[in-house]
Protein backbone atom coordinates (compact mmCIF):
# COMPACT_ATOMS: atom_id res chain seq x y z
CA UNK A 1 0.00 0.00 0.00
CA UNK A 2 3.05 2.47 0.62
CA UNK A 3 3.39 1.93 -2.86
CA UNK A 4 0.63 4.07 -3.33
CA UNK A 5 1.65 6.76 -1.19
CA UNK A 6 3.55 9.10 -4.11
CA UNK A 7 0.24 11.51 -5.66
CA UNK A 8 2.13 10.80 -9.22
CA UNK A 9 2.57 7.09 -8.32
CA UNK A 10 -1.46 6.86 -7.51
CA UNK A 11 -2.78 9.13 -10.40
CA UNK A 12 -0.62 7.04 -12.62
CA UNK A 13 -1.94 3.63 -11.24
CA UNK A 14 -5.41 5.61 -10.96
CA UNK A 15 -5.11 6.06 -14.56
CA UNK A 16 -4.33 2.85 -15.64
CA UNK A 17 -7.57 0.85 -13.55
CA UNK A 18 -9.62 3.65 -15.03
CA UNK A 19 -9.20 2.60 -18.87
CA UNK A 20 -9.96 -1.15 -18.18
CA UNK A 21 -7.85 -2.15 -20.36
CA UNK A 22 -3.84 -2.11 -21.60
CA UNK A 23 -2.19 1.18 -21.39
CA UNK A 24 1.34 2.19 -22.91
CA UNK A 25 4.22 4.40 -20.98
CA UNK A 26 3.25 7.27 -23.27
CA UNK A 27 -0.15 7.21 -22.85
CA UNK A 28 0.12 7.13 -18.96
CA UNK A 29 2.99 9.81 -18.91
CA UNK A 30 0.64 12.40 -21.29
CA UNK A 31 -2.90 11.68 -18.94
CA UNK A 32 -0.76 12.04 -15.98
CA UNK A 33 1.35 15.06 -17.61
CA UNK A 34 4.90 14.09 -16.30
CA UNK A 35 7.91 12.71 -18.61
CA UNK A 36 7.47 9.59 -20.31
CA UNK A 37 10.67 8.13 -18.24
CA UNK A 38 9.14 9.31 -14.74
CA UNK A 39 6.14 7.29 -15.95
CA UNK A 40 7.77 4.59 -16.80
CA UNK A 41 9.60 4.59 -13.67
CA UNK A 42 6.09 4.54 -11.83
CA UNK A 43 4.71 2.29 -13.71
CA UNK A 44 7.59 -0.93 -13.27
CA UNK A 45 7.31 0.05 -8.99
CA UNK A 46 3.82 -1.00 -9.39
CA UNK A 47 4.53 -4.27 -11.03
CA UNK A 48 6.77 -4.45 -8.87
CA UNK A 49 4.63 -3.88 -5.90
CA UNK A 50 2.40 -6.43 -7.35
CA UNK A 51 -0.56 -3.48 -8.55
CA UNK A 52 -0.16 -3.76 -11.92
CA UNK A 53 0.91 -6.40 -14.64
CA UNK A 54 3.24 -5.68 -17.71
CA UNK A 55 2.99 -7.40 -20.67
CA UNK A 56 4.56 -6.54 -24.30
CA UNK A 57 2.03 -4.91 -27.57
CA UNK A 58 2.69 -3.44 -30.52
CA UNK A 59 0.31 -0.64 -30.25
CA UNK A 60 0.55 0.74 -34.04
CA UNK A 61 -1.63 -0.67 -37.10
CA UNK A 62 1.48 -2.07 -38.60
CA UNK A 63 2.78 -5.36 -38.64
CA UNK A 64 5.97 -7.15 -39.65
CA UNK A 65 9.41 -6.02 -40.28
CA UNK A 66 9.85 -2.35 -39.70
CA UNK A 67 6.68 -1.94 -37.19
CA UNK A 68 9.68 -2.02 -34.56
CA UNK A 69 9.65 -3.57 -31.25
CA UNK A 70 6.38 -4.15 -29.51
CA UNK A 71 5.82 -1.33 -26.46
CA UNK A 72 5.47 -2.34 -22.85
CA UNK A 73 2.14 -1.85 -21.50
CA UNK A 74 0.24 -2.22 -18.27
CA UNK A 75 -2.93 -3.20 -17.10
CA UNK A 76 -4.51 -4.10 -13.56
CA UNK A 77 -3.45 -7.04 -11.67
CA UNK A 78 -5.96 -10.06 -11.13
CA UNK A 79 -4.76 -10.55 -7.34
CA UNK A 80 -6.94 -8.13 -4.60
CA UNK A 81 -5.09 -6.45 -1.84
CA UNK A 82 -6.79 -5.76 1.59
CA UNK A 83 -5.46 -3.91 4.58
CA UNK A 84 -6.97 -4.38 8.30
CA UNK A 85 -4.98 -3.56 11.34
CA UNK A 86 -5.69 -5.39 13.56
CA UNK A 87 -6.36 -8.02 11.80
CA UNK A 88 -9.74 -8.64 10.75
CA UNK A 89 -11.37 -11.64 8.48
CA UNK A 90 -14.54 -10.99 7.11
CA UNK A 91 -14.33 -13.01 3.91
CA UNK A 92 -14.32 -16.38 5.63
CA UNK A 93 -17.32 -15.39 7.70
CA UNK A 94 -19.02 -14.18 4.39
CA UNK A 95 -18.40 -17.16 2.70
CA UNK A 96 -20.10 -19.35 5.01
CA UNK A 97 -22.87 -17.25 5.27
CA UNK A 98 -23.60 -17.27 1.99
CA UNK A 99 -23.47 -20.89 1.92
CA UNK A 100 -26.00 -20.98 4.83
CA UNK A 101 -28.29 -19.05 2.49
CA UNK A 102 -27.97 -21.15 -0.54
CA UNK A 103 -28.77 -24.67 1.89
CA UNK A 104 -31.82 -22.89 3.63
CA UNK A 105 -32.92 -21.36 -0.33
CA UNK A 106 -33.38 -18.06 1.79
CA UNK A 107 -31.86 -15.96 -1.17
CA UNK A 108 -35.23 -13.80 -1.02
CA UNK A 109 -34.74 -13.05 1.82
CA UNK A 110 -31.13 -11.97 1.50
CA UNK A 111 -32.34 -9.88 -1.31
CA UNK A 112 -34.70 -8.16 0.70
CA UNK A 113 -32.31 -7.34 3.36
CA UNK A 114 -29.51 -6.26 0.80
CA UNK A 115 -32.00 -3.74 -0.27
CA UNK A 116 -32.36 -2.01 3.07
CA UNK A 117 -28.72 -2.19 3.16
CA UNK A 118 -28.43 -0.68 0.22
CA UNK A 119 -30.85 2.49 1.10
CA UNK A 120 -28.31 2.83 3.89
CA UNK A 121 -25.22 3.43 1.60
CA UNK A 122 -25.96 6.30 0.17
CA UNK A 123 -27.53 10.13 1.32
CA UNK A 124 -30.42 11.14 0.07
CA UNK A 125 -30.05 13.70 -3.16
CA UNK A 126 -26.46 12.06 -3.42
CA UNK A 127 -24.96 11.85 -6.92
CA UNK A 128 -25.16 8.57 -8.40
CA UNK A 129 -21.98 7.84 -9.72
CA UNK A 130 -20.54 8.93 -6.71
CA UNK A 131 -22.56 6.68 -4.68
CA UNK A 132 -21.17 4.04 -6.29
CA UNK A 133 -17.50 4.88 -6.46
CA UNK A 134 -17.45 6.10 -3.03
CA UNK A 135 -18.68 2.19 -2.68
CA UNK A 136 -15.74 0.68 -5.34
CA UNK A 137 -17.93 0.10 -7.98
CA UNK A 138 -15.62 2.02 -10.44
CA UNK A 139 -18.62 3.03 -12.67
CA UNK A 140 -18.21 4.61 -16.58
CA UNK A 141 -20.53 5.84 -18.80
CA UNK A 142 -21.35 3.54 -22.19
CA UNK A 143 -24.20 4.00 -24.75
CA UNK A 144 -26.39 6.02 -22.17
CA UNK A 145 -25.84 3.39 -19.18
CA UNK A 146 -23.21 3.85 -16.38
CA UNK A 147 -21.21 0.26 -16.10
CA UNK A 148 -19.38 -0.69 -13.07
CA UNK A 149 -15.70 -2.14 -13.96
CA UNK A 150 -15.27 -3.43 -10.27
CA UNK A 151 -17.21 -6.05 -8.02
CA UNK A 152 -16.87 -4.73 -4.53
CA UNK A 153 -17.89 -8.86 -3.96
CA UNK A 154 -15.45 -10.79 -6.16
CA UNK A 155 -14.36 -13.46 -4.37
CA UNK A 156 -18.27 -14.35 -3.09
CA UNK A 157 -19.30 -13.51 -6.85
CA UNK A 158 -17.19 -16.92 -7.90
CA UNK A 159 -18.41 -19.11 -5.15
CA UNK A 160 -22.03 -18.01 -4.82
CA UNK A 161 -22.56 -15.96 -8.07
CA UNK A 162 -26.16 -16.37 -8.51
CA UNK A 163 -27.19 -15.63 -4.80
CA UNK A 164 -24.24 -12.78 -4.34
CA UNK A 165 -25.49 -10.81 -8.23
CA UNK A 166 -28.62 -11.24 -7.20
CA UNK A 167 -27.98 -9.60 -3.56
CA UNK A 168 -25.74 -7.11 -5.39
CA UNK A 169 -28.98 -5.49 -7.60
CA UNK A 170 -30.63 -5.42 -4.77
CA UNK A 171 -28.48 -3.52 -3.27
CA UNK A 172 -28.23 -1.22 -6.13
CA UNK A 173 -31.70 -0.88 -6.30
CA UNK A 174 -31.85 0.00 -2.20
CA UNK A 175 -29.02 2.69 -3.23
CA UNK A 176 -31.16 4.18 -5.95
CA UNK A 177 -33.67 4.30 -3.09
CA UNK A 178 -31.64 5.94 -0.26
CA UNK A 179 -30.36 8.75 -2.72
CA UNK A 180 -34.45 9.26 -3.96
CA UNK A 181 -34.00 7.73 -7.41
CA UNK A 182 -36.03 4.94 -8.86
CA UNK A 183 -34.43 1.65 -8.44
CA UNK A 184 -35.54 0.16 -11.97
CA UNK A 185 -32.79 2.08 -13.18
CA UNK A 186 -31.08 -1.18 -11.99
CA UNK A 187 -30.71 -3.83 -13.91
CA UNK A 188 -28.72 -7.33 -14.65
CA UNK A 189 -27.06 -6.78 -17.13
CA UNK A 190 -23.48 -8.67 -16.81
CA UNK A 191 -20.21 -9.08 -18.59
CA UNK A 192 -17.08 -11.27 -18.14
CA UNK A 193 -14.63 -9.38 -16.08
CA UNK A 194 -17.00 -6.24 -14.43
CA UNK A 195 -20.18 -6.06 -12.30
CA UNK A 196 -23.34 -8.00 -12.87
CA UNK A 197 -25.66 -4.52 -12.39
CA UNK A 198 -25.71 -1.42 -14.77
CA UNK A 199 -28.03 1.19 -14.75
CA UNK A 200 -29.46 4.07 -16.53
CA UNK A 201 -28.59 7.50 -16.65
CA UNK A 202 -31.23 8.88 -17.70
CA UNK A 203 -34.46 7.99 -15.89
CA UNK A 204 -35.69 5.69 -18.42
CA UNK A 205 -35.49 2.48 -19.16
CA UNK B 1 -10.71 -31.59 -24.21
CA UNK B 2 -14.00 -29.99 -23.73
CA UNK B 3 -16.46 -29.38 -21.40
CA UNK B 4 -19.66 -31.11 -21.38
CA UNK B 5 -22.61 -29.96 -19.55
CA UNK B 6 -26.05 -31.20 -18.25
CA UNK B 7 -28.83 -29.48 -16.13
CA UNK B 8 -32.14 -30.49 -15.41
CA UNK B 9 -35.48 -28.56 -14.11
CA UNK B 10 -38.62 -29.54 -13.24
CA UNK B 11 -41.40 -27.36 -14.33
CA UNK B 12 -44.14 -25.85 -12.10
CA UNK B 13 -46.98 -26.22 -15.07
CA UNK B 14 -46.76 -27.80 -18.51
CA UNK B 15 -44.38 -26.12 -20.88
CA UNK B 16 -47.46 -24.71 -23.02
CA UNK B 17 -49.02 -22.91 -19.98
CA UNK B 18 -49.44 -19.52 -19.42
CA UNK B 19 -47.36 -19.52 -16.23
CA UNK B 20 -44.62 -21.12 -18.11
CA UNK B 21 -45.31 -18.78 -21.18
CA UNK B 22 -42.71 -16.02 -20.42
CA UNK B 23 -39.84 -18.49 -19.99
CA UNK B 24 -40.73 -19.88 -23.62
CA UNK B 25 -40.86 -16.52 -25.10
CA UNK B 26 -36.86 -16.36 -23.47
CA UNK B 27 -35.58 -19.56 -24.67
CA UNK B 28 -34.63 -18.23 -28.34
CA UNK B 29 -32.98 -15.05 -27.20
CA UNK B 30 -31.07 -16.66 -24.46
CA UNK B 31 -30.14 -19.83 -26.54
CA UNK B 32 -29.35 -17.69 -29.54
CA UNK B 33 -26.52 -16.28 -27.05
CA UNK B 34 -25.27 -19.57 -25.83
CA UNK B 35 -24.82 -20.35 -29.41
CA UNK B 36 -22.78 -17.47 -30.59
CA UNK B 37 -20.98 -17.10 -26.92
CA UNK B 38 -17.26 -17.38 -27.08
CA UNK B 39 -15.83 -21.03 -26.55
CA UNK B 40 -19.99 -22.51 -27.67
CA UNK B 41 -18.86 -26.07 -29.00
CA UNK B 42 -22.23 -27.70 -29.48
CA UNK B 43 -25.72 -28.03 -28.15
CA UNK B 44 -28.21 -30.76 -28.43
CA UNK B 45 -31.32 -29.17 -29.76
CA UNK B 46 -34.62 -30.71 -30.73
CA UNK B 47 -34.58 -28.82 -34.04
CA UNK B 48 -33.45 -25.76 -35.58
CA UNK B 49 -35.55 -24.00 -34.17
CA UNK B 50 -34.32 -22.13 -30.85
CA UNK B 51 -37.31 -21.72 -29.13
CA UNK B 52 -37.76 -25.51 -28.82
CA UNK B 53 -36.96 -27.87 -25.86
CA UNK B 54 -35.62 -31.30 -26.22
CA UNK B 55 -37.73 -34.22 -26.18
CA UNK B 56 -36.65 -36.98 -23.76
CA UNK B 57 -38.13 -39.66 -22.25
CA UNK B 58 -37.43 -38.58 -18.53
CA UNK B 59 -40.64 -37.07 -17.98
CA UNK B 60 -42.68 -34.26 -19.65
CA UNK B 61 -42.18 -31.80 -16.37
CA UNK B 62 -38.51 -31.72 -17.34
CA UNK B 63 -36.36 -29.11 -19.38
CA UNK B 64 -32.90 -30.50 -19.99
CA UNK B 65 -30.50 -28.31 -21.40
CA UNK B 66 -26.86 -29.91 -22.27
CA UNK B 67 -24.17 -28.35 -24.21
CA UNK B 68 -20.18 -28.85 -24.78
CA UNK B 69 -17.27 -26.01 -24.55
CA UNK B 70 -14.15 -25.50 -24.81
CA UNK B 71 -13.14 -24.56 -21.01
CA UNK B 72 -14.56 -24.30 -17.67
CA UNK B 73 -14.14 -20.08 -18.42
CA UNK B 74 -16.57 -20.31 -21.57
CA UNK B 75 -19.37 -21.80 -19.53
CA UNK B 76 -19.09 -19.58 -16.67
CA UNK B 77 -19.43 -16.81 -18.54
CA UNK B 78 -22.49 -18.15 -20.93
CA UNK B 79 -24.02 -19.14 -17.36
CA UNK B 80 -23.23 -16.33 -15.13
CA UNK B 81 -22.17 -13.64 -17.15
CA UNK B 82 -24.38 -13.04 -20.15
CA UNK B 83 -28.19 -12.24 -20.60
CA UNK B 84 -28.56 -15.84 -19.32
CA UNK B 85 -28.06 -14.65 -15.68
CA UNK B 86 -31.19 -12.17 -15.02
CA UNK B 87 -33.03 -15.39 -16.44
CA UNK B 88 -31.59 -18.05 -14.48
CA UNK B 89 -32.60 -15.09 -11.79
CA UNK B 90 -36.32 -15.97 -12.50
CA UNK B 91 -35.92 -19.91 -12.47
CA UNK B 92 -38.19 -20.10 -9.32
CA UNK B 93 -40.81 -18.48 -11.07
CA UNK B 94 -41.08 -21.28 -13.68
CA UNK B 95 -39.20 -24.05 -11.94
CA UNK B 96 -39.72 -26.03 -8.65
CA UNK B 97 -36.84 -26.15 -6.03
CA UNK B 98 -34.34 -29.39 -6.10
CA UNK B 99 -33.17 -30.99 -3.16
CA UNK B 100 -30.83 -33.14 -5.31
CA UNK B 101 -27.83 -31.94 -8.14
CA UNK B 102 -29.59 -30.58 -10.85
CA UNK B 103 -26.43 -29.47 -12.63
CA UNK B 104 -23.28 -31.98 -13.88
CA UNK B 105 -20.23 -31.25 -15.81
CA UNK B 106 -17.03 -33.38 -17.23
CA UNK B 107 -14.84 -33.59 -19.85
CA UNK B 108 -14.68 -35.50 -23.14
CA UNK B 109 -12.69 -35.86 -25.76
CA UNK B 110 -12.65 -33.29 -28.62
CA UNK B 111 -15.06 -33.93 -31.52
CA UNK B 112 -17.16 -36.50 -29.06
CA UNK B 113 -20.87 -35.82 -29.36
CA UNK B 114 -22.21 -36.64 -26.18
CA UNK B 115 -25.67 -38.78 -25.55
CA UNK B 116 -28.30 -37.42 -23.59
CA UNK B 117 -28.20 -41.31 -21.78
CA UNK B 118 -24.80 -40.20 -21.19
CA UNK B 119 -25.69 -37.24 -19.48
CA UNK B 120 -28.27 -38.04 -17.54
CA UNK B 121 -25.68 -41.27 -16.04
CA UNK B 122 -22.76 -38.65 -15.01
CA UNK B 123 -26.13 -36.72 -13.66
CA UNK B 124 -26.39 -39.93 -11.58
CA UNK B 125 -23.09 -40.27 -10.53
CA UNK B 126 -23.01 -37.05 -9.06
CA UNK B 127 -26.03 -37.31 -7.20
CA UNK B 128 -24.83 -40.69 -5.88
CA UNK B 129 -21.32 -40.18 -4.99
CA UNK B 130 -20.79 -36.31 -4.96
CA UNK B 131 -18.19 -34.48 -6.79
CA UNK B 132 -15.48 -36.57 -8.75
CA UNK B 133 -13.68 -35.66 -11.52
CA UNK B 134 -15.98 -38.04 -13.95
CA UNK B 135 -18.74 -36.26 -12.59
CA UNK B 136 -18.63 -32.92 -10.90
CA UNK B 137 -19.74 -29.01 -10.35
CA UNK B 138 -18.78 -25.48 -10.81
CA UNK B 139 -17.64 -25.40 -7.04
CA UNK B 140 -16.16 -28.50 -7.13
CA UNK B 141 -14.50 -28.63 -9.97
CA UNK B 142 -11.75 -31.08 -11.72
CA UNK B 143 -9.47 -30.56 -14.19
CA UNK B 144 -9.32 -32.72 -17.17
CA UNK B 145 -6.93 -35.82 -16.60
CA UNK B 146 -8.34 -36.77 -13.54
CA UNK B 147 -6.09 -34.16 -11.90
CA UNK B 148 -6.92 -31.71 -8.85
CA UNK B 149 -9.55 -29.32 -8.60
CA UNK B 150 -9.27 -25.86 -10.57
CA UNK B 151 -6.68 -23.95 -9.14
CA UNK B 152 -4.14 -26.98 -8.88
CA UNK B 153 -1.68 -27.09 -11.68
CA UNK B 154 -4.02 -30.61 -12.99
CA UNK B 155 -2.98 -34.03 -11.91
CA UNK B 156 0.24 -36.78 -12.97
CA UNK B 157 -1.24 -37.60 -16.65
CA UNK B 158 -3.35 -40.01 -15.27
CA UNK B 159 -6.52 -40.79 -17.39
CA UNK B 160 -10.17 -40.61 -14.62
CA UNK B 161 -12.12 -44.21 -14.86
CA UNK B 162 -15.37 -44.66 -13.29
CA UNK B 163 -13.41 -47.00 -10.85
CA UNK B 164 -10.73 -45.13 -9.62
CA UNK B 165 -12.74 -41.70 -8.69
CA UNK B 166 -12.92 -42.72 -4.86
CA UNK B 167 -9.14 -42.89 -4.19
CA UNK B 168 -8.42 -39.61 -6.43
CA UNK B 169 -11.33 -37.29 -5.23
CA UNK B 170 -10.15 -38.23 -1.68
CA UNK B 171 -6.53 -36.57 -2.39
CA UNK B 172 -8.12 -33.49 -4.32
CA UNK B 173 -10.47 -32.73 -1.18
CA UNK B 174 -6.85 -31.95 0.11
CA UNK B 175 -6.65 -28.82 -2.52
CA UNK B 176 -10.31 -27.46 -1.60
CA UNK B 177 -11.08 -24.23 0.47
CA UNK B 178 -11.56 -25.21 3.73
CA UNK B 179 -15.67 -24.33 3.73
CA UNK B 180 -15.95 -26.52 0.46
CA UNK B 181 -13.42 -29.45 1.92
CA UNK B 182 -15.84 -29.54 4.84
CA UNK B 183 -19.41 -29.73 2.85
CA UNK B 184 -17.36 -32.87 0.64
CA UNK B 185 -16.14 -34.82 3.75
CA UNK B 186 -19.86 -34.48 5.84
Amino acid sequence: MAALHDPVRRAVYEYVVSRGREVGRNEAAEAVGVQRTLAAFHLDKLVEAGLLEAGFKRLGEKTGPGSGRPAKVYRRAAGEWQVSVPARDYRTLALVLAEVVDVLGGDERAEEAARRAGGRLADRGEDLAQALRRRGYEPYEEDGRLRLRNCPFHVLSQEHPLLVCSMNLALCQGLLEGIGDDPARARLDPRPGECCVSLSINNEN
Amino acid sequence: MHLAQLNVARLRAPLDSPEIAEFVDLLGPVNEVSDAAPGFVWRLKASEDPRETVEHGYGDDLVINFSVWVSREALWNFVYRSVHLPVLQRRREWFLHMAEPYSVMWWIPEGHVPSLEEGMERLELLRREGPTPEAFTFKEFYEPGGGGEAGSAGGGGETGSAGSSEGRSGSSREAASLPAAAEVRK
